[in-house]
């Protein structure tokens, strides 16, 4: 039996934390499959690989880039559009690529006010009298170095370049990574563009009891209540994201009594994630005056960052004035 | 589908909409947009040659979408919608942009107007593209009809519709009906006795098998639309059975209770406290007023026909309607505060208008007489015009029959104490309606004086012989430009009319606006005065707005009128603009569910998702805006078409 | 001198109060500024807060919802759902460094013609004053 022909397989991470790469190797021995399904060209996070090598690569010479991380500087965005000219299959791999991801939140500030905080205003900085900020190009003693470019704001991949796939999750769990990875090894491809998850939001396979009625007279961070196992959590005044996330995570922080935070992104269609949220938690507040309603809010700490959590790229309005 | 071909149509609206709006320019703007195909501008639109036009665009250009910028769709959608599906197009592909109401009647500048207008047109424009043909739903209209309010305005509607063979739900909150009117002695302006037409036709509701008459009733809640109303109502406990009391009055003569204050007459007698507000009383049956009866059983032992049960309690029905005519009336004005600088309830010898009313009323207290607190005939009355009206620190509206009734009440007075003194103490004589100035001049000619100044207030602090044991009314002679003191012995305060205590009740458990003076707000003030804004609710007589008796029935017909035709033609087109849930997207949050005000969304366990019953669902909205799986969506709004709108209300112009 | 900054302001009235009071400002002749241009919906609860996103994402310098009076709506409840929503909204535009001014929720009756142009007066007035929303263009790589 003559051995079917192995893919040439790319992962990348950019603007990251790292957790992608480690959710593949979450996929305990399915990974066997992968390593026997595919040769690995290129893994930063995993081998020693250089930029060369891929540049090496003929175009569409990669089957399949796995490329997780949102993009914010130039180094970033050249790798973006490097896989992409090598690979046949560009996959938006985990939150951060796919929408932005908490990275993105860096887009309820700005370039400048980034760089000051890191570089001159942080409890971990001497200045010295005046702060240093990193240049793209800086003259040392053996000669000159280059670091990447920092951008004015965080893009999701498919913000600048053309994506294949998106496979959400802050990481993507493994019952999907190996649903893509079977497409992939099988030729059972959707339709390009197609988000790798459930269709409907998640509330669809919570467990939990829903009722008609829905009166909240505040709201809780996790640490401030014991909720009740069976009930909505979003009923009990805790920010649950779920009625506006895709589901398709098998709603495990659900189960763990947590609020789902929203890593899969907003449902198919919809326009805005954080309005489209900020509607269904308004709507389960017990107020009738303004007041009452400013005080509920009220104890909500982060109204914008909670429902932007991982979408702000993708969002209508992008980034801060 | 091949590509849309919008006509543009840009009406002059004579010159309402041109003098403002730069048509050409606005014409010229719109043929640069996206599926324009056609641009026109016409004198008037909506006249027969301009809906015409479109007919003959839509064939001889292949035009798929119509845009029509005039006046406000409130005001004519129906007609374009008409001529948009005579011309062979489904009628929901038309969008009207408002630049009359909203641009050129309300802006100055000519340059920013036309922008505007420009802005309009363009999201009319982009909208149209992404509207959908649509069919009205064609519901049955049930042909009962339910009045709210027994005085002259909802006797007349409920005998004319009853009449046309049409049963009606006659709700009345007192214990008979009459309203007002059964108080009056004599009406203005051709001194008719107020009794002698209108118990006939008290008399006429009771006898007629059409209308079942509710009394001691009020409307709790309204739900459903036009054709199809739920009305419940609650009946409170009478303690006397209607179908047994023959209203002998035997019960009435043995109760012992005897100081309960006679809201009837004023409170200026005192009834007992079972009791008939009069004795023409419809139904002519007694009731109990629980608040005062001490629980003795001597009436029920009394009553011959065993007919009293003390222990009665409320009754909650529900009746089904097409339609709802509300008839609730009008209150005096009653501010306590500025009553008293009038001397009222300080001075017994000054009356509001409706207790004079019952002062000249042949069955009142005093037995008709014209007479003071003691009992002798006054010296000198003096009438005061426009109390709590046309001042802005009561109500600021014209009551419209004070003019009227207070030179009816100079009249009486001449009439029952011949040689008194009238003074009558006015801003301006209203007399507006048919005989009323020919009154007017005969009243000037009965020696009444009028004096042309609004009474400021009424003392009795004597400045001279003249005026010791008056009461003296300080008010300024606007025609001789000082101020005078006329002592008198009796003052009537001819006050302004209010919406009845009941509106804001009413109005809220009805979804019924009121207008600023808190009367019920008409769909139009000229062209749809009875009708309201929801289908099959109108308003009648002195709900809606001061007025006399005779505009009052004119009302009162014009509304029932407006019932029969819809009762007629038997079925009714409801808007389209209700919510769907795509089941496919719906996650089971069950959020459209608890905003609903109308309990119109249901969960399907079978199909895990909401689902909306679309003959409950009115439209709103809220369930699509709060939708967050954006699984709903609701016909003639859609998302992708108010976004649209923004995007052309913000290009470039 | 620059010419005066000209705020574009997107208003959604809803049907039954709001936009028939704006009707009455119309009829009654009575004058307001032309930058507060307006969106019928049928009921403010309709308000989806993606419309106010969408209009300041698509360079609206405000935006205005008109509806029901409490316990006047059309429809019960809408106008309190709306209401519900406008703290969390503030909150959120402050998130995106827009100013709580420039969005407004107010109640227009129907009745309220002469209301409504002082609200759009007043509204144009205070968006004037903070000034255009002056955006940072985001460059794209692709499209």
């Amino acid at each position: 039996m003559a051995e079917k022909k192995k893919l040439n397989l790319a992962i990348y991470w950019a603007g990251a934390c790292g957790g992608c790469d480690v959710s593949i190797l979450d996929t305990d021995e399915k990974i066997l499959d992968i390593a026997a399904a595919a040769d690995i060209k290129f893994w930063p996070i995993a081998m020693d690989y250089k930029v060369s090598d891929v540049e090496a690569l003929k175009d569409n010479e990669l089957d399949v880039t796995l490329f997780n991380g949102a993009v914010r500087n130039s180094e970033q965005l050249h790798l973006a559009q490097l896989l992409r000219k090598k690979s046949k299959i560009l996959i938006s791999y985990g939150s951060c690529a796919y929408l932005g991801g908490i990275p993105g939140l860096a887009n309820f500030s700005n370039k400048e006010a980034i760089l000051e905080r890191v570089y001159k205003t942080s409890e971990s900085v001497e200045t010295n009298g005046g702060a240093v900020y990193p240049s793209p190009k800086s003259k040392v003693p053996e000669g000159e170095v280059e670091i990447p470019e920092l951008h004015d704001y965080v893009k999701a991949l498919h913000q600048v370049v053309d994506v294949d796939y998106f496979l959400p999750g802050c990481p993507p769990t493994t019952d999907l990574i190996n649903l893509a990875v079977n497409a992939i090894i099988t030729g059972k491809l959707p339709p390009k563009g197609a988000v790798i998850a459930a269709d409907k939001n998640l509330c669809d396979s919570c467990k939990r009891k829903k009722t008609e009625e829905k009166s909240v007279k505040r709201f809780y961070r996790p640490h401030e209540i014991i909720p009740d196992n069976e009930r909505c959590l979003l009923e009990q005044g805790i920010l649950c994201m779920g009625p506006a996330t895709r589901g398709g995570c098998g709603a495990r922080c659900i189960e763990a009594n947590m609020p789902c935070r929203g890593c899969f992104g907003p449902a198919p269609g919809v326009e805005d994630m954080g309005a489209k949220m900020l509607a269904a938690a308004a709507s389960v507040i017990d107020a009738r005056t303004p007041e009452e309603a400013a005080s509920i809010t009220a104890t909500l700490p982060d109204v914008a960052g909670t429902f932007y959590r991982f979408n702000l790229p993708v969002s209508l309005l992008r980034r801060a004035k | 589908m091949s590509e849309p071909r919008i006509g543009v149509y840009v009406c002059h609206c004579g010159t309402n909409i041109s003098q403002t709006v730069d048509i050409a320019d606005v014409c010229g703007f719109s043929k640069t947009l996206a599926n324009v195909a056609l641009v026109k501008e016409y004198k008037y639109m909506c006249s027969d040659p301009g809906q015409e036009t479109i007919k003959v665009d839509v064939e001889k250009n292949k035009l798929t979408h119509i845009v029509v910028s005039s006046c406000s769709p409130l005001m004519h959608e129906g007609t374009f919608r008409g001529a948009v599906e005579n011309a062979g197009l489904n009628e929901y592909l038309f969008q009207m942009a408002n630049i009359r109401e909203h641009v050129s009647w309300v802006t100055e500048d000519k340059i920013k107007a036309t922008e505007k207008a420009k802005k309009l047109i363009a999201a009319a424009v982009r909208r149209v593209v992404k509207h959908q043909p649509l069919k009205p739903t064609e519901v049955d209209i049930n042909p009962d009809t339910v009045v709210i309010g027994g005085g002259i305005a909802g006797i007349e509607a409920a005998l004319t519709i009853a009449n046309a063979g049409k049963k009606v739900y006659l709700v009345e909150k007192d214990s008979t009906i009459g309203g007002h009117m059964a108080k009056f002695d004599k009406t203005f302006p051709t001194l008719d006795c107020a009794a002698c037409i209108l118990t006939p036709k008290m008399v006429s509701i009771a006898q007629n098998r059409n209308i079942e008459l509710m009394t001691l009733s009020e409307v709790e809640e309204i739900k459903g639309f036009v054709g199809n109303f739920t009305v419940k109502i609650r009946k409170k406990a009478r303690y006397v059975d209607e179908e047994l009391c023959t209203g002998c009055g035997d019960c009435e003569k043995f109760c012992p209770v005897k100081n309960v204050p006679n809201e009837f007459e004023e409170n200026l007698s005192n009834k007992k406290a079972i009791y008939r507000a009069f004795p023409q009383a419809v139904p002519a049956v007694y009731a109990i007023d629980m608040a005062y009866c001490k629980r003795c059983g001597v009436c029920v032992k009394k009553c011959g026909k065993n007919a009293i049960n003390l222990d009665a309690k409320d009754e909650v029905l529900e009746v089904r309607a097409g339609n709802i005519i509300v008839a609730t009336g009008y209150d005096l004005y009653d501010n306590k505060k500025y009553l008293e600088k009038y001397g009222y309830n300080t001075y017994e010898n000054v009356l509001t208008s409706l207790e004079f009313e019952r002062y000249t009323h042949a069955s009142g207290p005093t037995g008709g007489k014209v007479v003071k607190k003691d009992g002798t005939e006054p010296e000198a009355v003096a009438i005061l015009h426009c109390v709590g009206s046309r001042d802005v620190n009561a109500n600021e509206h014209c009551s419209r029959i004070c003019c009227m009734q207070s030179l009816k009440f100079g009249h009486l007075v001449k009439e029952k104490v011949p040689g008194a003194e009238v003074y009558n103490l006015y801003i301006d004589i209203r007399a507006f309606g048919k005989g009323y100035e020919e009154f007017y001049k005969r009243c000037i000619h009965e020696d009444i004086h009028f004096i042309r100044g609004k009474g400021a207030e009424v003392i009795d602090t004597a400045l001279t012989k003249d005026e010791q044991g008056k009461l003296i009314i300080k008010v300024e002679d606007t025609l001789l430009g000082e101020i005078r003191r006329i002592p008198v012995d009796m003052v009537i305060l001819s006050i302004g009319m209010e919406p009845s205590k009941s509106a804001s009740r009413i109005a809220s458990s009805l979804s019924l606006s009121r207008s600023k003076d808190g009367f019920f707000l008409e769909k139009h003030p000229k062209l749809a005065p009875v009708a309201t804004a929801t289908d099959g609710i109108y308003v009648a007589g002195a709900a809606q707005g001061p007025k006399d008796i005779p505009d009052t029935v004119a009302q009162a017909n014009a509304a029932a009128g407006a019932v029969l035709s819809i009762i007629n033609k038997g079925r009714v087109l409801l808007e389209s603009v209700t919510s769907t849930v795509e089941s496919s997207k719906c996650a089971g949050c069950k959020l459209c569910i608890s905003v609903c005000p109308y309990q119109a969304i249901e969960f399907s366990d079978e199909d895990k998702a909401s689902r909306i019953i679309e003959a409950m669902c009115k439209g709103c909205g809220t369930c699509v805006a709060v939708c967050p799986s954006g699984a709903i969506t609701q016909k003639g709004y859609l998302d992708g078409q108010i976004f649209e709108e923004i995007e052309g209300i913000l290009q470039k112009v | 001198m620059a010419e005066e900054f000209e705020p574009r302001i997107v208003a959604f009235l809803c049907r039954w109060c709001s936009y028939t009071g704006a009707d009455l400002a119309g009829t009654s002749r009575i004058k307001y500024p032309a930058n507060v241009v307006p969106i019928k919906v049928m009921c403010s609860g309709r308000v989806d807060p993606t419309f106010i996103l969408k209009s300041f994402a698509d360079g609206a310098d405000g935006v205005l919802v008109c509806g029901c009076h409490p316990g006047d709506c059309h429809y019960n409840e809408g106008n309190y759902n709306m209401q519900k929503r406008v703290p969390m909204i503030k909150d959120m535009l402050k998130g995106f460094g827009i100013e709580g001014e420039r969005f407004r929720l107010d109640w227009v009756s129907a009745a309220e013609g002469d209301k409504f142009a002082e609200v759009v007066t007043e509204m144009t007035d205070e968006v004037r004053k903070l000034g255009p929303l002056n955006w940072k263009e985001i460059k794209e790589a692709v499209k």
